[in-house]
């Protein structure tokens, strides 16, 4: 099998399941009590603040553990909402290529009475910071916008963002998810006041994440009970998978640089090889984007055979097509870069990793020209785009 | 899984593929839009369905369900055709999951097309109300 999906999730690596068993071993005790089994629990506990604030260059106070990715977005934007109403700011500023824990938790304020700006992104996907400060109002209360985009993978000028918002004293957020572990970050050299990440996108477990906010920053809590993560998330911290997660975080990290090397060349390869066939085109910047990504759409075809076919070749990969959301549309990322529906269909997104091999990348050029040229074969619209009755979106 | 084996079989190995260039009757539809097209070709013969191919642009359901389609009216009377139902199409599938049941409206509205056309080609009356179907929607 090659895993060409590590933008959905990663599997568990060694370090971070020695972690967890290494935890569940010797701090099983509940870090809010006071006994010696208690109080290693703590102090593991701790490490793994530290160690996570390290990786992105916050203090340890500043880190709060969640159950992941989603819930440190839900709890940032209402958080910094819910403030900002009192001050009369209820206005908040977004893109359209947001993860939907971030759109939905916005069109969840809306229908509560918030005003949101989903700023559009260009033909790249990238949100411009001229955009950015021409959306910004006096009532503007927060600025959310994800580090690297899920589908696509480009990267937003986060720095220019975040020293925007500075100067303009407007609260600023951003969906990490994808680039925490995968990009060197600096949450103070890059004006970030608030944080998301996962920990399964870089070899951690399955729930487990973190909200990083900036010392100074009020942060309202939305589950109520005792006194964990400085009074801001209760519940009883699930130790094993947050040891878990610190350690892939400090793999990852470690090895960042030699990993992205690697992913690089293995990525620009596969979209060179793609490129190859014809009416394809790459999604997202060509070179702004994150080391492992590659999202191409395929005209006449569409994603859901594609990811079926692929799978029977031992490939495992996604796609935006409405087929495999189970909703009508497909990808909102793909229709704001300027995809029409019927190209937005055809998506393919295969997202590398270390364990990828330079003969992975050959065998899946193969596979999908293969595979693309036969769904062209028996499609009625590549049929009409050959004669002509259709005009290429893609030339 | 997603799919039963059914549907994976007619998906992985789609019966009656192609195109038919002297076809009786051609029936397209679906909209590229909502990502599906099929398109249904008729050989008739003596009121006899002689041979049938289609092409289709959609998903895995969408595939099967027009293989398992053709497969279901081939060598049949026009007449039972037309009786072809999705509800039939999905049994024979032994089932598809609920957001993919369009698939087999869909390819009951091709066949029905493809007929509709053979009978305005060849001056055929027919009643209008058995081919009053919408234009593909997602219901």
């Amino acid at each position: 099998m090659i895993y060409a999906d590590h933008a959905a999730t990663t599997k568990t690596s060694a370090t971070a399941k020695k972690a967890m068993l290494d935890a569940m071993d010797q701090f099983w005790g509940n870090p809010s009590s006071l006994h010696t089994p208690g109080q290693k629990a703590a102090e593991a506990l701790e490490e793994a603040h530290k160690t996570v604030a390290d990786c992105i260059g916050a203090e340890p106070r500043e880190i709060y553990f969640t159950s992941g990715g989603s819930e440190a977005d839900n709890q940032a934007i209402r958080s910094a909402a819910y403030q900002g109403k009192r001050r009369g700011k209820t206005h908040l500023i977004s893109t359209a290529i947001e993860h939907h824990a971030v759109l939905h938790t916005l069109a969840k304020l809306e229908k509560e009475g918030f005003e949101v700006t989903l700023l559009p992104v260009d033909a790249s996907g990238i949100v411009t910071v001229e955009a950015v400060a021409a959306a910004i109002r006096p009532e503007t209360a927060l600025v959310t916008v994800m580090y690297v985009n899920n589908e696509i993978g480009t990267i937003q000028p986060i720095k220019e963002i975040g020293a925007l918002c500075r100067e303009r004293k407007v609260l600023f957020h951003t969906d990490a998810v994808q680039a925490v572990g995968h990009l060197p970050i600096n949450v103070k050299e890059q004006n970030i006041d608030m944080l998301s990440l996962s920990g399964h996108k870089f070899q951690g477990p399955r729930g487990t994440g973190a909200l990083y906010v900036r010392k100074g920053v009020p942060l309202l809590s939305f589950i109520e009970g005792g006194a964990q993560e400085r009074s801001k998330r209760a519940g009883t911290e699930d130790l094993p998978a947050i040891a878990g997660m610190a350690a892939a975080l400090k793999e990852a990290c470690d090895h960042m640089e030699e990993i992205n090397a690697k992913l690089t060349a293995l990525r620009d390869r596969l979209i060179e090889g793609l490129s190859e066939i014809p009416h394809s085109g790459l999604n997202g910047d060509r070179t702004r984007r994150i080391a492992g990504n590659v999202n191409f759409c395929f005209e006449g075809i569409e994603g859901e055979s594609m990811l079926l076919l692929l799978d029977d070749k031992g490939i495992a990969a996604s796609s935006g097509s409405a087929c495999t959301s189970g909703s009508l549309d497909p990808s909102h990322v793909l229709l704001a870069i300027g995809r029409p529906h019927e190209v937005a269909h055809g998506s393919l997104r295969l997202s590398l990793g270390e364990d990828n091999t330079a003969e992975d990348i050959e065998t899946i050029i193969a596979n999908v020209k293969e595979i693309v040229a036969y769904l062209r074969s028996i499609s009625p619209v590549w049929k009409d785009l050959q004669k002509g009755v259709r005009t290429y979106v893609i030339q | 899984m997603l799919y039963s084996e059914k549907v994976m079989d007619h998906f992985r190995n789609p019966r009656n593929v192609g195109e038919i260039p002297d076809a009786d009757g051609i029936g397209e539809v679906g909209n590229a839009k909502c990502g599906d097209i099929m398109k249904m070709y008729l050989k008739i013969d003596d009121d006899i369905i002689t041979d049938v191919k289609f092409e289709t642009f959609g998903c895995g359901s969408a595939i099967a369900t027009s293989s398992m389609a053709t497969e279901l009216i081939k060598g049949k009377p026009v007449s039972e055709a037309l009786d072809l139902s999705n509800k039939a199409v999905v049994e024979a599938l032994d089932g598809l999951p609920a957001y993919k049941l369009h698939c087999s409206v869909l390819a009951e509205e091709a066949v029905k097309a493809a007929v509709k056309d053979y009978y305005d080609k060849n001056g055929i009356a027919y009643d209008a109300d058995q081919f009053a179907f919408d234009d593909h929607d997602h219901e």
